[in-house]
This record gives C-alpha cells, sequence and structure tokens, in this order.
C-alpha cells in the first residue's frame, strides 16, 4: 500500500461510498422486493426444500386420474388424429423425464451409502436398467415387467409393462383402438434417454394385448399373456445410429 | 487465488456465471482477475469443453477432477451432471500477486493445510476433495432449481438465491 494507513476510526474512502450508495439504493429504486423474487408466504424457497424427502410425497391414484383425464382432454381439442394426439402427450411427459433423471440418481446414491456417488447411466444398459427399475418404481411403485431387446433390430428396445398405471381408468372407444394413452409415459422414457444423451427417434406406446387375443394362439407363451393382460403396453425404445456407433466403441473399449 | 465458475448448457450455452475469490487463508472473496483476463476466462472454460466431451463417456463418475491447463497458471475442474450440463471451475492462483510475498512465509509453516497461491497444486488430494464438495454443493442446489416446474432446462438460471446457494458453498470449500 502506498499512502498511510487511514486513522483507526475512520474506514477508507472508498467503504464510504460504497455506504453512501447503499443508504441512497432504497429512495433510488422504487419497490426493493419487486426485484424479480418473491417468496412464498412461509418464506421458503425451493432452495429450502429436501431434495430427497419422497416418504408421503404420493399422489392419490383418484387425483392422478382426474389430471390425467383433463391432460389427455385438452391435448384432445387441438389435434387432427390419433397420431398427432399421441405426439402431444408424448410431449406433455417429456420435459418431465428431463428433471426426473438427474432426481433419481442423486436419490439413488443418497439411499444406498453416501460416499459412493451415483454414476451416470454411460452404456444403454445402464440406461435401461435404470428406466425399467429406478424410474418405474418411482412412478408406479414397482419394476417393467419386461425389457427385450429386437433380434431383427439391434437398435430397437422394447420395455413391457403388463398393466401401465396411466391407462388404468381409460376406456377406449372402438373407432380410436390404436390410441393408447401411455404415449404420456412414452414422453417420460423418451425425454430420460435424450437427458442422458442418448438420442432416439423416438419411443412410442402400442397396445398388444387386444391382437394377441384376436390371433388366438399368438407364438406360445404369449398369446395367453395377452389374455390375461388385455392393457398390455410395449414401448419401442429406437435409439439414433449414432448412439449405437458410440456404444460399439465403448463396447470394444471396457 | 481467484475462481471463475460457470454452468454450461446441454447445447454449450452458458447458464451461470459467478466470480469469486478464495475464502481461505484471510481471503477475503473477491475476485481478482485482471480485466483483459475475464473475457479470456470464458474462452478458456469453453475450449474445455471439447475435453469434456472426450472423457464424459469413458466412466460415469460426474466429478472429472482436473481438466485442462492453461498456461502461464490457469486450471480447469469439471463436473457433469447426468443431463449431460456441465460444471467448469477455472482457478487462477497466481493473480493475486501482490499478496504473494506476505502469504508464502506463512504457507512454509502451515503447507500442510491449504496451498497458497505461490504454491498450488491443482492436484493435491485436498484441493480436489475441495473441489468435489464444492461441485455436489452447487449440483444440489442446481436439481432444485431443475425441480422448479417454471424452470425449463437449457435456460439461464437468474434466481438470487442459486446465487447465493453458490456463493456459500464456495465461501466453505475454496
Amino acid at each position: 500500500m502506498s499512502g498511510p494507513p487511514p486513522p483507526p476510526n475512520k474506514l477508507p474512502p472508498n467503504v464510504i461510498q460504497q455506504q453512501r450508495q447503499q443508504a441512497a439504493a432504497p429512495p433510488a429504486r422504487p419497490t426493493p422486493p419487486a426485484s424479480g423474487l418473491r417468496y412464498p408466504t412461509n418464506k421458503k424457497t425451493i432452495y429450502d426444500r429436501n431434495l430427497h424427502r419422497s416418504k408421503g410425497a404420493e399422489l392419490s391414484r383418484a387425483a392422478f386420474a382426474y389430471l390425467f383425464v383433463e391432460m389427455i382432454s385438452y391435448a384432445q381439442k387441438r389435434v387432427t388424429g390419433i397420431a398427432d394426439l399421441e405426439k402431444r402427450l408424448n410431449t406433455q411427459g417429456y420435459p418431465l423425464g428431463l428433471k426426473l433423471l438427474d432426481l433419481l440418481l442423486s436419490r439413488q446414491s443418497s439411499s444406498s451409502s453416501s460416499s459412493t456417488a451415483s454414476l451416470r447411466p454411460t452404456r444403454i444398459l445402464a440406461l435401461l436398467q435404470f428406466i425399467t427399475t429406478t424410474l418405474w418404481r418411482h412412478l408406479f411403485g414397482r419394476p417393467a415387467d419386461a425389457l427385450e431387446r429386437s433380434a431383427t433390430e439391434k437398435e430397437l428396445y422394447m420395455v413391457t409393462d403388463n398393466e401401465p398405471l396411466v391407462n388404468t381408468y381409460i376406456s377406449v372407444p372402438k373407432e380410436m383402438s390404436q390410441l393408447n394413452c401411455a404415449a404420456y409415459v412414452a414422453g417420460i422414457v423418451e425425454g430420460v434417454c435424450d437427458a442422458a444423451g442418448f438420442a432416439t427417434e423416438g419411443v412410442s406406446a402400442h397396445s398388444v394385448g387386444v391382437e394377441e387375443q384376436g390371433d388366438g394362439d399368438g407364438g406360445g407363451g404369449g398369446g395367453g399373456g395377452g389374455g390375461m393382460w388385455p392393457g398390455k403396453t410395449i414401448f419401442l425404445i429406437r435409439f439414433r445410429p449414432e448412439v449405437m456407433e458410440r456404444e460399439e466403441i465403448l463396447g470394444r473399449g471396457g | 487465488m481467484s475462481y471463475y465458475f460457470t454452468i454450461i448448457g446441454t447445447k454449450d450455452n452458458p447458464l451461470f456465471e459467478h466470480e469469486f475469490g478464495t475464502s481461505k487463508q484471510g481471503g477475503d472473496g473477491v475476485a481478482r482477475f485482471r480485466e483483459e483476463a475475464r473475457h479470456m476466462n470464458q474462452f478458456i472454460a469453453h475450449a474445455s469443453l471439447d475435453i469434456v466431451e472426450e472423457v464424459q463417456w469413458a466412466s460415469g463418475q460426474m466429478y472429472l477432477k482436473l481438466l485442462d491447463r492453461f498456461p502461464p497458471a490457469t486450471y480447469i475442474s469439471a463436473f457433469i451432471t447426468a443431463n449431460n450440463v456441465k460444471f467448469l471451475l477455472l482457478t487462477c492462483p497466481s493473480d493475486s500477486a501482490p499478496s504473494r510475498s506476505s502469504i508464502t512465509s506463512a504457507a512454509s509453516a502451515r503447507s500442510s493445510s491449504y496451498p497458497s497461491s505461490a504454491t498450488y497444486n491443482p492436484t493435491a488430494p485436498a484441493t480436489e476433495e475441495a473441489v468435489k464438495s464444492f461441485f455436489y454443493e452447487v449440483y444440489d442446489a442446481w436439481l432444485k432449481t431443475l425441480m422448479s416446474p417454471f424452470y425449463h432446462i437449457n435456460t439461464p438460471i437468474g434466481s438470487p438465491v442459486f446465487r447465493g446457494r453458490v456463493a456459500a458453498a464456495a465461501k466453505k470449500y475454496l
């Protein structure tokens, strides 16, 4: 410092200036609380809430069903066809998947052991297992019923749910038999895949129960399963070629 | 020591920026970047994104440790969330030059606790652990931001509460 030190009872000039500015600030700004942030009445922002508290956070089924029906009818008002409607439901679920991925991963790490941080899914199998167990359990309280890979198309994976919760209280009219409202769940799955860096060509939900029943004996035990689970839904996940390419390279490396 | 922290979205777009100084060893928590260094910081941070993309698939770890260095003395540590959002922390030990002579004598006395700006070692376990704790604390706050239904992914974070959380984490660990 070049100049002599300031006397102890006097503040340096720049500090005084700052204080003056602060003193002058309130009248200059007309409404200080209206700076864009509004606190809730209990003074708790989202940052004060616990991320890992999931006990008692389940939503009642009736409330969900009511909300979901409203979502569908909202989407239905603005569409031209069934494919369009499914697309809209898919879009509604998509942001949910983006957000759930990180939340569930961090919850996983905090519940298992605090020392080992959870890993990001870097391989397709790890990602799909995350979807069928962790994600499904969070959304529906149970894991998905099956996870398969298509024998003919390597980039195609199938997640089966025998009785999707979202379709429990929905009866699809005959003229719209193509519709499966689990497209919403497909949107969530697509969001998770996209967020994790596994771009997809799209995730779609298909009902199989009705068709298999019509076939009668459609391939061993599969036909019987269709009869037992009329609402059986398959989610088709088709990954992009670049994702498959990366998977191959990673597979060779380790 | 001066720090520059930034959050980069999935489309390599910046979402958040914060500059601060060390609060350890009597630091006052104010960043002392030279004026011409400040825009370089953004440039250096973005340049290291290439390395993030190289290493992100090698392991599932979120904390990528010391990733890059930019001569003469700028170090970049990185953290990547499952959503492919990157946290970058740029450390610049040399810019607190005026105070260096006063610190070196103190550093020899307690070199075990925290590396001073003169003897800064970015790969020391204590440094890495501190940076890791800082990143995880920010990650927690970032997750809460993400949980807000009004926050869309890849949009800048403007919440003053979030900035306060980052500043508090910086004060606590760095």
